[in-house]
């Protein structure tokens, strides 16, 4: 369609994937009993993995630190329940890399200790960050930065505007939504402390309009402060992306390479705001994550809250279990989640959502060659050109997909999704950079 | 609690996102395409007689026969089922003169398939649109018989012109209302601007064919041949002339948009479509010949790798 017929704030391209939001939109949030076993690998967040600071047989508390910050961009990790570790070793994790991880064998003592009562009048942006430091929060939109890193841009950088991205573009997922519509004082309350945190005037909630309810109710809570906004952007994937978020709530372009701190902007997940308040005003330790399980091949699709590190199969069982004709179990969401084939596997801090899929819904058949029928082309975000960064990745033509900006891609499989040659595109172009970034480290 | 699943379960798979895929397949593309070709069909059989399918189911057949053969030379899977091969011969048979010589038309398809589209290995790697490459080499292999007319009646054969043949040798211009009917004479697929223009809106509704190489080539066609109109409506024809007389249409609609041979980017359809209308005008009020849709979209073809060149769009955040 021509621009001239669009009004709503959005970006250039994007897909309109089937969104199956309906199957657990009006679910709340249920609580997992404790699982018998946890798992929690020491890389959890970009960056450095923890340090472990308990033994085998060691005996931890809820609350309790297990693995200490390690280095500038790092996290730390405590226990999400109490009971003895197990054993400190390699185990299988959803990010499809088996990561040293320590196991925890749980038992039925409920007691948690939490962090000292802040002064929450006076409180600074310095105590702010260290709180969020301390909690071990990461952005739990999934790339799992550490958050008061985000908390603490570089001097040179001039940040004017957070926007909380409440997109949640991804087909089949709905924690943000739940936590928008169960959760929004809080929700604000954490935002007020990310612009705090920043020392910012200026904050933004980007929500798509497929959750008018949720932009209804915020927009109620803030209709009486001038600091806040609620954007009501085109519900389109991939929305959600920074750089889309940012085109479209602020008309800002972050250049190739750079970062959203490049163009004044700090972005923060629904989720990581949520954390933050809970860290701030509860004194509570990053411990658990609000996810959504999802799809066809799933019997009962819930919502749930589940202690960070449970594994896949315990959370599943408590859905009811998956139906024979699951095809795919997909940690994430469907366009740029990871496919697990052990179940033992843990979720982690920013796990979203577990889906598990049937041939209906996957809709896979026979790759053809390309047809030049530039769809990917007119989908692309950021204005790539996917069928030739696949092309000259299979042809190791590495320097002509460097020219022609593979670099820029973000994976987002929206080229993936419409090519009618189905050709695995986002592989290929994966494929490429890895290729490229070995090429540029051989030098 | 369901029984347990198995921690390692061999029935899942492994893949890479994303995992879920819109309903987009070539095949179905393909397919859409000859459905929206049905209604030119009947166009064709309607004004020219029940006896032209034969030119049609020729067409076809070789053209399926050519691929067949060719990929079972090279041992490459056969690939009829995705359609593809089919529009070709459909294309091609609808390019071609009402009671065209069946033997003629059988070496068209062969050509079109064989030589427009298999020797640059098939599917999704011709430079140059197949049914067009069938229709260039019959054209100049069989010069006579190919600008044979038949007057379309449901009785006996009549030798008639075309209505572009009309325009540039007897300066008469056909009516409107004929040609948006399809009353008149010219190649089977050709003369019915309702029956195209429905499976064009049937093309653009289900988003096989992007509206921009159509409508440039439209606006293109009404600017430049208006131009001239203007100058001197005595000599040249309207505007709207040229859009519905002649191979424009069948050619904005089913030939310019053949994903293949056509550009990649927004920009260089625009260009595309633009400079196949003016060559398009150009052949028609000053070549030799009166039609040039063929010719202004095979040389357009040639040009589609140096379009998509210059027209790459802009990295996003690459400066404004």
């Amino acid at each position: 369609m021509p621009k001239i017929f669009n009004n709503l704030l959005s970006f250039k391209g994007g897909v309109h994937p089937k969104e199956y939001k309906y199957l657990t939109s009006s679910l709340p949030f249920e609580r997992i009993p404790t699982p018998s076993k946890i798992i929690l690998p020491l890389s959890q967040n970009i960056g450095a993995p923890s340090t472990p600071i308990v033994n085998k047989k060691d005996e931890v508390f809820a609350g309790q630190l297990i693995a200490t910050q390690n280095g500038p961009i790092s996290a730390p990790i405590y226990s999400p329940v109490s009971g003895n570790v197990l054993s400190i070793g390699i185990e299988d994790t959803v990010s499809s890399f088996a990561k040293e991880s320590i196991t925890i064998k749980s038992n039925e003592n409920s007691e948690m200790e939490l962090f000292p009562k802040l002064d929450l009048i006076n409180i600074s942006d310095k105590e702010i960050c260290k709180r969020v430091q301390m909690a071990g929060i990461v952005g739990l939109g999934g790339a799992a930065f550490p958050t008061y890193f985000k908390l603490t841009p570089p001097k040179d950088k001039i940040i004017d505007y957070v926007i909380l991205n409440g997109c949640e573009c991804e087909p089949y997922l709905t924690r943000d939504y739940r936590l928008m519509i169960e959760r929004p004082k809080d929700l604000i309350a954490g935002l007020k402390l990310i612009m705090k945190a920043l020392n910012l005037e200026k904050g933004a909630i980007g929500i798509e309009d497929n959750k008018q309810d949720a932009i209804d109710i915020l927009q109620n809570l803030v209709k009486d402060d001038n600091s806040i906004k609620i954007f009501s952007l085109k519900t389109k994937y991939p929305q959600g992306a920074e750089k889309m978020l940012i085109k479209a709530i602020l008309n800002r372009e972050v250049p190739p390479g750079k970062l959203p701190f490049d163009v004044g902007v700090a972005i923060q997940n629904i989720g990581t705001a949520i954390a933050i308040y809970e860290a701030v005003y509860l004194g509570m330790p990053l411990i658990s994550a609000s996810l959504t399980v999802s799809g066809l091949g799933i019997k009962t699709p819930k919502n749930l809250i589940v202690p960070i590190g449970t594994p896949l199969i315990d959370i599943l069982e408590y859905c009811g279990g998956i139906k024979e004709d699951a095809k795919r179990v997909v940690v994430g969401g469907p366009m740029m989640g990871i496919t697990q084939h052990n179940l033992n596997a843990p979720i982690m801090k920013a796990t979203s959502g577990i889906l598990v899929l049937t041939e209906k819904e996957i809709n896979q058949f026979d790759e053809t060659n390309c047809l030049r029928c530039g769809k990917c082309i007119e989908v692309c975000p950021v204005n790539l050109t996917p069928t030739k960064l696949a092309r000259f990745s299979q042809l190791g033509r590495i320097s002509e997909a460097e020219e022609n900006g593979i670099l820029n891609c973000m994976e987002c499989g929206t080229c993936a999704y419409v090519c009618p040659a189905n050709i695995p595109l986002v592989q290929w172009i994966a494929f490429g950079k890895k290729k490229l970034s070995l090429a540029k480290k051989a030098v | 609690m369901s029984e347990t699943i198995s921690i390692i379960n061999p029935k899942l798979e492994i893949a890479r996102s994303p995992h879920v895929h819109s309903k987009w397949s070539t095949k179905q593309a393909m397919w859409l395409v000859i459905i929206a070709l049905i209604p030119t069909i009947i166009s064709s059989l309607l004004f020219f007689g029940i006896s032209q399918f034969s030119i049609i189911a020729t067409s076809v057949c070789f053209a399926m026969l050519t691929e067949a053969i060719i990929k079972n030379v090279r041992k490459q899977p056969i690939s009829i089922d995705d359609g593809s091969v089919i529009i070709t011969g459909i294309l091609l048979a609808l390019i071609l003169p009402p009671n065209f010589s069946l033997v003629s038309t059988a070496i068209g398809a062969v050509v079109a398939v064989g030589i427009g589209k298999e020797v640059f290995g098939g599917l999704g790697f011709n430079i140059f649109n197949p049914a067009l490459v069938g229709r260039a080499f019959l054209q100049a292999a069989f010069p006579v018989s190919i600008t044979t007319w038949t007057e379309p009646s449901f009785t006996d054969a009549v030798s008639s012109a075309t209505p572009l043949s009309l325009m540039k040798f007897d300066n008469k211009f056909e009516s409107i209302n004929n040609l948006l009917v399809g009353n008149v004479g010219g190649s089977l697929g050709e003369t019915s601007a309702i029956a195209i223009l429905i499976g064009a809106i049937f093309l653009l509704a289900t988003g096989v064919i992007n509206y921009r190489v159509p409508l440039a080539m439209i606006l293109s066609a009404v600017i430049f041949g208006g131009i001239f109109w203007l100058i001197d409506p005595l000599h040249f024809p309207n505007p709207l002339f040229h859009l519905l007389a002649g191979g424009f249409l069948l050619g904005a609609i089913f030939m310019a948009t053949d994903w293949v041979t056509s550009p990649l980017y927004s920009k260089g359809m625009w260009i595309y479509g633009i400079a196949i209308s003016i060559l398009v005008i150009l052949i028609r009020l000053f070549g030799g010949l009166p039609e040039g849709v063929m010719y202004s979209i095979l040389l357009l073809n040639g040009f589609v790798p140096l379009i998509n060149k210059y027209t790459k769009p802009q990295i996003f955040g690459e400066g404004k």
